[in-house]
């Protein structure tokens, strides 16, 4: 079957690839372009640990067809560091020891990013919220929800 | 029909590592050339820590900075035998074995150092910071670096030492069938405080405190990142998981995330951790497995917070609001 030409930007920078028609933008990612920040965890969106961010919008890469992000800005965890250093909620999620295996991670942070974009100041309950649609195996959650409220208060401080 | 609160206390002891016919990991440790160290294994690193609690490990045995250690864990096919990560045994088996690499990895290391400084090897000993000093006479040093570049490139010496920590084979006793599975048991205590609705039979855990006793907490906030994981997935043991709710029949099991529960984000219980240290006598700097052990007290404490909330013993996990619906409606007067 002849191959797909998609075209979009992966964290700012100009991505073009042929794919196989139907195709998730979660396979694009990472066996076509060689981004493997987000995670194939289920295949069927009910883990989160493939979320990504389409236009400013959370979206599970994993469900997602490749084809139908022509034109759009795609954002990873791996976009989110400027010069060598890590965004607030990449070290918030260090500091607080809110990664064990990892693989929750990338869609953890996602989730979190999208959150703080539309409401910089969360409650625990917002937080609580976000988070939901990702799972985790190793934290309890716990460490996570305060990385992310760490975090939020970092970037009001910062702002300031 | 109410909401009623129970409290339940449990305490457990368990083995660091198993015994099934000898539990054995070993471990390799080289220098670079530059005096930085690698540390070999097949254990693997699954999220828990291994890679930075060996490097601590070998860092302190040789007297170095835990930043000048690299530990490699990528391949059973090369790397020297382990049995596993699994049953809380891989600090201690292969903390053990690195330790024994690295003191004779030490020793080469010292003996070069003795003779670019023509001083006995005895006389030696490190700053931590990655230098080597006499004793007594602090001036007199060499950089580990420097020695390493004089091992490798002019006394034709490998910095290096082999590591094997082996609990042999226990057999029982043919009179009493006694014997000796493990050399090493950590210990913990959980208080669970719930409510279960004697309607809907639905449990909610509004606490739990947990005690650890887990030997040496060699990273503190690493153990505790786990015991807090781990309290959450016992509380997911007790009321949430299981792949065969109706076992031995199979009917109905969970077929993804969606129907393998397990509590989220918002169903989390108020967690306290204390963590008791009492370094074990054979462990790597007194240190023992916290791993399994820490998601197993929680399990009979919410079974025994259900049974002071609403008087059922529920004796099949995970204790679900059917079964607890079940055991009220059975033990009703009719």
């Amino acid at each position: 079957m002849a191959k797909v030409p998609v075209q979009f930007t992966l964290n700012g920078a100009e991505k073009a690839e042929f794919i196989d028609s139907g195709t998730t933008l979660l396979h694009a990612l990472r066996d076509k372009i060689g981004d493997t920040s987000p995670k194939g965890g289920c295949h069927q969106g009910t883990c989160g640990a493939c979320t990504v961010i389409i236009d400013g919008e959370l979206r599970l890469s994993c469900l997602t067809l490749a084809e139908t992000c022509n034109g759009a800005a795609v954002t990873t965890t791996s976009g989110l560091s400027e010069g060598g250093v890590l965004h607030s909620l990449q070290r918030a999620f260090l500091d607080a020891f809110a990664t064990q295996c990892g693989f929750c991670t990338p869609g953890m942070i996602m989730a979190a990013k999208v959150l703080l974009d539309h409401t910089p100041n969360p409650s625990r309950e917002d937080v609580v919220e976000a988070l939901s649609g990702n799972i985790c195996r190793c934290t309890g959650y716990e460490p996570i929800i305060q990385a992310v409220l760490t975090a939020a208060r970092s970037n009001s401080q910062n702002a300031v | 029909m109410a909401i009623r609160r129970g409290r339940g206390v449990a305490a457990i002891n368990y083995p660091t590592g198993m015994n099934l016919g000898g539990d054995p990991t070993q471990a390799l440790v080289h220098s670079t050339p530059t005096g930085n160290f690698m540390v070999t294994l097949s254990s693997v690193d699954l999220g828990q820590g291994m890679k930075q609690i060996m490097a601590q490990i070998c860092a302190e045995t040789i007297g170095v900075p835990t930043d000048r250690v690299v530990v490699d864990t990528a391949d059973t096919d090369t790397g020297p035998h382990c049995m596993g990560t699994f049953a809380s045994r891989g600090t201690h088996r292969a903390g053990n074995a690195v330790i024994q690499a690295a003191r004779e990895a030490r020793q080469v290391m010292l003996e070069v150092a003795a003779e670019e400084l023509e001083v006995n090897a005895s006389d030696l000993e490190t700053d931590g910071e990655g230098n080597i000093l006499v004793k007594g006479a602090p001036q007199r040093s060499i950089s580990i670096f420097d020695v390493a570049l004089s091992a490798h490139f002019k006394r034709g010496r490998s910095i290096s030492g082999r590591g094997m920590f082996l609990i042999p084979r226990s057999y029982p006793e043919k009179e009493t069938g006694a014997m000796k599975p493990s050399t090493c048991y950590a210990h913990a205590c959980t208080v669970a405080e719930v409510e279960v609705d004697d309607e809907t039979g639905e449990v909610t855990v509004l606490t739990v405190k947990n005690v650890f006793e887990i030997g040496r907490a060699l990273n503190p906030k690493m153990v505790e990142q786990q015991l807090v994981g781990g309290s959450w997935m016992g509380i997911s043991h007790a009321l949430y998981e299981t792949t065969e709710p109706y076992y031995p029949n199979r009917d109905h099991g969970g077929t993804d995330f969606n129907q393998y529960l397990m509590p989220g984000p918002g169903d989390l219980a108020q967690t306290e951790i204390i963590v008791l240290e009492r370094p074990s006598a054979d462990g790597p700097y007194g240190a023992k497995g916290p791993g399994e052990m820490c998601a197993n007290p929680q399990i009979p404490a919410v079974a025994n917070a259900v049974f002071d909330a609403v008087g059922v013993r529920i004796d099949t996990l995970p204790i679900t609001p059917e079964r607890i619906l079940r055991a009220l409606k059975a033990q009703a007067p009719n």
